[in-house]
């Protein structure tokens, strides 16, 4: 079952002082990796560490076993100092079966370390995985680091007196795994334990086997006998501040928030929605949140979803939809009445890899025109974008404020990345949240539909069943004086430029952009927006230490953007702009300021590697 | 002191916007039959919202004086079911023709009937595109020439009530435009019925189908070649009441018999509306020798999608009674630093 070389008892071994560490968890679909990883989250907040994790699984539901296009994925990157990408090489790569290898080894840094299950080497699978000769005898694997144990003998071994037969028996192959990993990091066993026991409670053998491995994980990690260059490691808690703290995933911190917004103006939701890739988990979260004043419904298509949500908000809730590119295609038209009618709406985009269907699970931030441009006429709504999981709460509350507040649609851009990870977040208090009530107008005097609030040119929100205030709307170009159906041009001008000025003056209510690295006096920015943050950040942080003069800067207002980012801009020498797309906010940025801003593009379905961007900052500098 | 509001008139139902459908058509008739039948039907102007997608048809909330939303091709379902379940006090009334609904609209058309939302939802069918200028559309009959088939259009028409009894509709019924004391006893019907009620109308399109119904509607032959529906009764027509329907020998289809020495009104098939089986055929009647059934065609209520949600709301609300979003926030794996 083991090792190569000299061996120690690893009992007396120092274990070794680690600042972060970055692992991926890979096997087959089927063989339990999201579950793995995200229960090594758990353990790894619950011992104080900053992480990041990122899910990483295929479009196909049930891949066949053991194919690499079936190899489902969970890195996380866990440590004592700020963590804020999913982490660019593996320091560990767990490989439950040769397509995994196959698929993750290029990830691994040289000199990491290889967990794997020689038990699923068998030379079907390494054929199937595309190998020509077994890898663990071949010289492919020189310069890493192999730990090679038969886990499925073991797990078999282990849970034998459970009288499972054998594939439930081989099922509970990531519990022995995710034991071994325990004892390699010193975490704790106890919550994943109550977690089994309370998911298995019905079927007590089951969940006293899953126990039983990762136990037996865990005592092989202590008792047997390990390579030299094995041990347990020590990885530190973070300073964080102080305060209550939980793992929050983008999609859930985007629920919580709209919720919490609704809940400061005082409105009910409706969330009219369709199934789509990766956009669902938002559905099904606040599906089971009914009773919080929320009404989900799964429209017949896009079109329906955004159409039934439009309603709402014109009957008087809050009307809210949700889907991914091309989702948000269908319902371009719809958008452009929310405008016209000039109703708040708020359009959740879960961006994916495009175009057409894509790669619907690979994350990709390549929806930004259409989000800015992408409908018929000039048709202007507030964008704002997220930039990690917990940020999604409090862009969510914005997104409602500004909706609410200038009767707009908001498209609130995030990506299939940051709806799946999770980090841990500081739980708010809800109470200091500051409320924004809405006031639906009863009074007749004087009333019409169009007529606008001075400051915000926001238009009044009469809604049915208030008596005095019938009155019809439309898509239909309305007169600017009475909100009745008007042709004519001189009016249609007047209106197109109300709409537009409304969106822009905005930029008199949200904050002035600041900085996140560095300020004016710098040579180079990095402006970035979505999830690109955390690699963004980390590089600018890294070259700033190495002497070089950069700052950051990271949008979440896009339409409209703050006030003072023209000047921002307008002090630097180089502009640098790292995009998963292939060059969306630069071509915005070089428009609408006359910059001479440059794109860093990549579209590979995964995060920018931070050494990625440092390259780019190295190489602008030098240029 | 409780003074009773004054009963609102047709002409209290009449907004201040210039009616702008071409002279003659038939939408005139419609909207005149509705501005009627409203006052009798015991809402309040306020409650009552009017929704619409596009076409001539589409204008229609903009000539009642109630609230009413104007929105996009096809979707006025959609609109129309979210503004229902936002809030199930309001009257809610779907307007749409033949294109908008069956066509661009179709899909909405069908999931709307199926979730029996409580809605009234009016198909104006004149079988032709008249607001793009006269194209042949979804219920054209096969060969009609139009500017996009000036050799005839190809397809088979769509039936709306077939369309709608597949869909699981609950409630369809029949009228035209011109029967001004047929449509508001339509109207009242599908009012009262409580779930989605779908009516389509025949309505003539003056400038681009003219007379495309006059085979039935027509004053010297509608007597003969349409049957009025009522529940309860023998499918009994005619301008002497001499005809009715029976089931054909040896076959599940109508047939027309003339009363006296063979047939008596006893033989006659009774109408029921929460016959579904009588309903398709008599939606499907489109020989030369059958009449066109109008009336209300099947009437089977059953719970309506927005009350089934509100009960899923209480009822969560009763599972879980003072829930707060922060206990949401707060739950699962939680550390202190
Ligand atoms: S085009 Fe036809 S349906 Fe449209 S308003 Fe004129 S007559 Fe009526």
């Amino acid at each position: 079952m083991v090792v190569n070389e000299p061996i120690k008892q690893n009992d007396v071994l120092p274990s070794e002082h680690l600042d972060s560490v970055v692992i991926r968890f890979a096997g087959d679909s089927g063989d339990g990796m999201q579950l793995t990883g995200g229960q090594f989250t758990n353990a790894s907040a619950v011992a104080g560490n900053d992480l990041s994790t990122f899910p990483d699984f295929p479009a196909e539901i049930r891949a066949p076993v053991g194919t690499t296009f079936g190899v489902s994925s969970f890195q996380i990157h866990f440590g004592q100092k700020k963590i804020l990408t999913a982490g660019d090489e593996l320091d560990v790569l767990v490989a439950m079966n040769p397509a995994a290898l196959m698929v993750e080894k290029s990830s691994l840094k040289k000199g990491g370390l290889i967990i794997l299950d020689t038990g699923s080497f068998s030379d079907r699978n390494i054929k199937r995985a595309g190998f020509d000769t077994n890898p663990l005898n071949d010289t492919s694997l020189e310069g890493f680091r192999l730990l090679k144990i038969d886990i499925s003998g073991l797990t078999m071994e282990c849970v034998k007196e459970f009288g499972l037969g054998k594939k439930d028996s081989l099922r509970c192959k990531n519990l022995w795994t995710l034991g071994l990993v325990y004892w390699m990091y010193g975490r704790s066993r106890k919550e994943t334990t109550d977690w089994l026991e309370k998911k298995f409670m019905k079927v007590p053998n089951i969940a006293s086997a899953n126990v039983a491995a990762l136990n037996a994980g865990h005592a092989f990690g202590e008792t047997a006998e390990i390579s030299g260059d094995i041990s347990k490691y020590n990885v530190p808690a973070a300073k964080v501040d102080p305060g209550t703290y939980r793992n929050i995933s983008g999609a859930e911190a985007i629920a919580w928030g709209l919720i919490v917004g609704a809940q400061k103006c005082n409105l009910k939701i409706f969330f009219g929605s369709y199934p789509i890739t990766p956009a669902s988990p938002l559905l099904h979260i606040l599906s089971n949140l009914k009773s919080l004043s929320v009404t989900t419904f799964q429209a017949e298509d896009e079109i329906a979803a955004i159409c039934s949500a439009i309603g709402a908000s014109y009957a008087g809730s809050l009307g809210i939809t949700s889907s991914s590119g091309p989702g948000i295609a269908l319902k371009g038209e719809a958008i452009g009445l929310a405008i016209s009618t000039e109703l708040p709406l708020i359009i959740v985009n879960s961006q994916r890899a495009g175009p057409s269907t894509g790669l619907p699970t690979k994350t990709e931030q390549s929806d930004l025109f259409q989000a800015v441009y992408g409908r018929n006429a000039d048709a202007p709504l507030v964008v704002l974008a997220t930039k990690s999981p917990g940020d999604c709460f409090r862009v969510s509350i914005e997104a409602v404020r500004l909706a609410v507040k200038f009767m707009t649609p908001v498209m609130l851009l995030t990506d299939g990345y940051l709806s799946n990870s999770t980090e841990p977040w500081q739980i708010p208090d809800l109470d200091k949240i500051k409320e924004f009530p809405v006031n639906h107008i009863s009074n007749p005097e004087g009333f019409h539909p169009f007529f606008r609030d001075k400051e915000t040119l926001a238009r009044n929100w009469a809604i049915p069943g208030t008596p005095g205030l019938e009155h019809r709307i439309g898509g239909i170009e309305k007169s600017y004086d009475s909100g009745h159906i008007s042709y004519d041009a001189d009016n249609h001008q007047k209106m197109t430029d109300a709409r537009i000025g409304k969106i822009k003056g905005i930029s008199e209510f949200i904050p002035l952009q600041e900085f996140e690295e560095g300020d004016e006096k710098d040579e180079l920015v990095v402006i970035g927006w979505g999830s690109t943050f955390g690699p963004i950040n980390r590089a600018v942080f890294n070259s700033r230490n190495k002497g070089y003069s950069v700052a950051q800067i990271h949008l979440t207002y896009i339409s409209p953007f703050p006030k003072n980012l023209g000047d921002i801009l307008r002090s630097f020498k180089y502009i640098l702009v790292p995009e998963m797309n292939a060059g969306q906010l630069v071509s915005i940025l070089r428009a609408e300021y006359l910059v001479p801003a440059i794109g860093l593009n990549k579209v590979e379905g995964k995060p920018f590697k931070i050494s990625e961007i440092e390259e780019a900052i190295k190489a602008r500098m030098k240029g | 002191m409780n003074v009773q509001p004054e009963k609102l008139k047709a002409n209290d139902f009449a907004s201040d916007q210039e009616v702008r459908w071409c002279p003659g058509c038939g939408d005139y008739a419609i909207l005149k039959a509705l501005q009627r039948t409203m006052p009798d039907l015991g809402v309040k102007k306020e409650e009552v919202v009017f929704v619409s997608g596009i076409g001539c048809a589409a204008r229609f909330p903009y000539y009642m004086s109630t609230f009413g939303f104007h929105t996009i091709h096809g979707r006025a379902p959609a609109f129309a079911t979210g503004i229902k379940i936002a809030n199930p006090d309001l009257d809610v009334w779907v307007v749409g023709g033949d294109g908008d609904m069956l066509s661009i609209g179709g899909n909405h058309l069908i999931h709307v009937l199926r979730r029996n939302v409580n809605l009234q939802l009016l198909i104006f069918n004149n079988e032709i595109y008249g607001l793009t200028k006269g194209q042949y559309s979804p219920t054209s009959r096969i060969g009609t020439r139009s500017p996009s088939t000036p050799s005839g259009s190809l397809e088979s028409p769509i039936s709306a009530v077939q369309l709608a009894l597949g869909a699981g509709a609950r409630f369809i019924a029949r009228s035209l435009d011109t029967d001004q004391k047929h449509l508001p006893m339509v109207f009242s019907r599908a009012h009262k019925h409580t779930g989605t009620s779908l009516v389509e109308i025949f309505q003539n399109c003056i400038v681009y189908n003219d007379g495309v119904f006059d085979g039935f509607t027509a004053k010297d032959v509608s007597a003969e070649k349409q049957i009025k529906l009522e529940d309860g009764k023998p499918l009994i027509y005619g301008k002497d009441r001499n005809k009715g329907l029976i089931i054909k020998k040896n076959s599940l289809e109508l047939t027309s018999v003339e009363l006296g020495e063979k047939y008596t009104e006893s033989d006659l098939l009774v109408h029921n509306e929460k016959d579904r089986t009588l309903a398709n055929l008599l939606a499907s009647m489109d020989s030369p020798d059958l009449p066109v059934a109008v009336g209300v065609i099947y009437c089977d209520p059953i719970e309506t999608y927005d009350q089934l949600i509100s009960d899923q709301e209480k009822q969560a609300n009763e599972d879980k009674p003072n829930l707060k979003i922060n206990d949401i926030i707060n739950s699962g794996y939680t550390w202190k630093v």
